[in-house]
């Protein structure tokens, strides 16, 4: 399994609890919206990111799983 | 003699124009005598054992690409809606966005039988049961001149799919193929969050392609003469021809057709010439880029040529910038417009293009302190690639190559010293504030 993230930034309304529950993948910029270090999660990160995506109070952060054999759609 | 032979062996030269053919000063060309110059389409008849799809890949095999900006190929964009889940949508998109361009309003105002062929035979094509063309709702000149069209054509039977005009709104981003879709969606003529991509769920839900009116009407010639005539024109990588947009310091702005591959300097020969020394030809309307002349004039008009130098294709405008102006106060002026034509739905975007503008401005009117490039220069990376739509990516472009084309006058505006550009009117074409349409529904 691979695990990528990413922000719909539309509905991102900058709550920043995104960054406070992945700090080590999620910054904020200078207005309080997330810059990802990169989209895709480690291992031992996909708990942390896995609470930071139910956390979103918008539900702008997203986790897409999609295993190596599959192609990227 | 050599020569005599050599010259035999050349293929014949393309004859252009095509798409421009016959096209009236002043007024529309009526059903009779577009049929007179090109022939019916060759839409098929009922029962035709034919497979309409033929045309697909037909236009797979003519390397036609969309001429609406991004260049996509036309035939894979076809066949994903043909490969799709439920019956397909053709969407023609004629709300020509950039105030630079002008050349889907001259399609659209004068042959608008060739841009309803393309609308019917892509329906045809795809096997589609609803076709739509989308213009400006404020354009109500060509809305009237589509409308008696459309009614000429159901007397002589021609388009045996529907085609619906939609009068889309006037904002910049509206005319992005996400917003269009959404729009006919009843919702507001702004770009949506992929996936899903319009090709795979757009109108009513289903499969929908999007096509610029001028693809459209190279997809009509290409079923009336064929792949191989369509490759006697442009390069073998960039079939075709094209029409571009001139405008600035040259002779003769307008319209004009050209065969793909042909350099800058040739467009701008072919529309009169330099009326002045020119400083940087902008390349690709407000989601392009500057380019100095020396540079752009032997360049290739490719989206490969333009991508190799950092540039972009877009809709084929071409705006040539006296040496006398100021390029950086030209480019704020147009990051201002951007910046309020943001569709206000991505934090980055709405709040990083007012700053950007801002900063910007100050850079351009009033100096920089020593300060403001730095701050420039942040802001570009901080709105690029932020939004859904690439609204923010295009002005971040713009930003870029003007801070490297206008090197020498951004450091000398930064050190606070004055411009003499600054006293020229300013070039670049923006809408008239009460001629626009503020509206997203």
């Amino acid at each position: 399994m691979r695990y990528r993230l990413r922000v719909n930034p539309i509905t991102c309304e900058a709550h920043g609890m995104c960054a406070e529950l992945l700090g080590e993948i999620i910054d904020l910029d200078p207005w309080g919206y997330p810059i990802l270090g990169s989209d895709a999660v480690p291992p031992d990160l996909v708990g942390h990111a896995e609470r930071a995506v139910v956390s979103c109070p918008t539900l702008a952060l997203i986790l897409d799983r999609s295993s190596h054999a599959r192609a990227r759609a | 003699m050599t020569l005599t032979t050599t010259t035999r062996n050349l293929p014949a030269a393309p004859r252009l124009p095509r798409l421009l053919a016959g096209v009236p000063r002043d007024r529309a060309a009526g059903l009779t005598e577009h049929l007179a110059l090109h022939g019916r389409p060759p839409l098929g008849e009922p029962g035709d054992r034919d497979r309409p799809d033929r045309l697909v890949d037909r236009i797979e095999r003519s390397g036609l690409t969309g001429r609406g900006g991004a260049g996509f190929p036309t035939g894979r964009k076809l066949r994903s809606v043909l490969d799709g889940r439920g019956t397909p949508v053709v969407v023609a998109n004629g709300a020509e966005g950039e105030p630079g361009s002008a050349k889907d309003h001259l399609l659209l105002s004068r042959v608008p039988h060739l841009v309803l062929d393309g609308i019917s035979l892509a329906a045809c094509a795809v096997g589609a049961d609803e076709a739509y063309l989308a213009v400006h709702r404020t354009d109500t000149a060509v809305l009237a001149v589509l409308g008696q069209a459309l009614a000429e054509r159901r007397q002589a039977g021609l388009d045996p799919v529907p085609i619906r005009l939609a009068g889309i709104p006037g904002r910049y981003v509206s005319s992005e193929q996400s917003a269009i879709v959404q729009y006919l969606n009843k919702g507001p003529a702004m770009p949506t969050f992929a996936p899903p991509r319009p090709h795979e769920r757009g109108v009513h839900g289903r499969p929908t392609v999007v096509n610029n009116v001028e693809t459209l009407c190279h997809l009509a010639l290409i079923a009336r003469h064929g792949d191989v005539w369509f490759r006697q024109a442009g390069t073998p990588g960039a079939p075709g021809t094209t029409l571009v947009t001139v405008s600035g310091a040259v002779g003769r702005p307008g319209v004009y057709e050209i065969e793909m591959g042909a350099p800058v300097g040739h467009v701008v020969t072919l529309a009169g010439g330099l009326v002045e020394r020119a400083g940087a030809i902008l390349v690709g309307g407000y989601f392009g880029t500057w380019i100095p002349a020396d540079t752009a004039w032997f360049t290739p008009l490719t989206h490969a040529d333009l991508r190799a130098i950092g540039g972009a294709m877009g809709a084929g405008i071409i705006i040539v910038l006296p040496e006398s102006s100021c390029g950086l106060a030209e480019t704020a002026r147009v990051v201002r417009y951007l910046a309020e034509e943001t569709a206000g739905q991505c934090g980055p975007c709405v709040r990083g293009l007012p700053e950007l503008s801002n900063e910007l401005v100050t850079l351009a009117y009033s100096g920089g302190r020593g300060r403001t490039l730095a701050r420039v220069e942040q802001l570009v990376e901080l709105v690029e690639g932020r939004g859904a739509c690439k609204h923010p990516d295009g002005a971040a472009n713009l930003v870029r190559s003007a801070l490297k084309t206008f090197a020498q006058d951004v450091y000398w505006h930064d050190d606070d010293r004055p411009c003499t550009g600054l006293e020229r009117p300013p070039l670049l074409p923006l809408p008239d504030d009460q001629a626009r349409d503020w509206e997203f529904r």
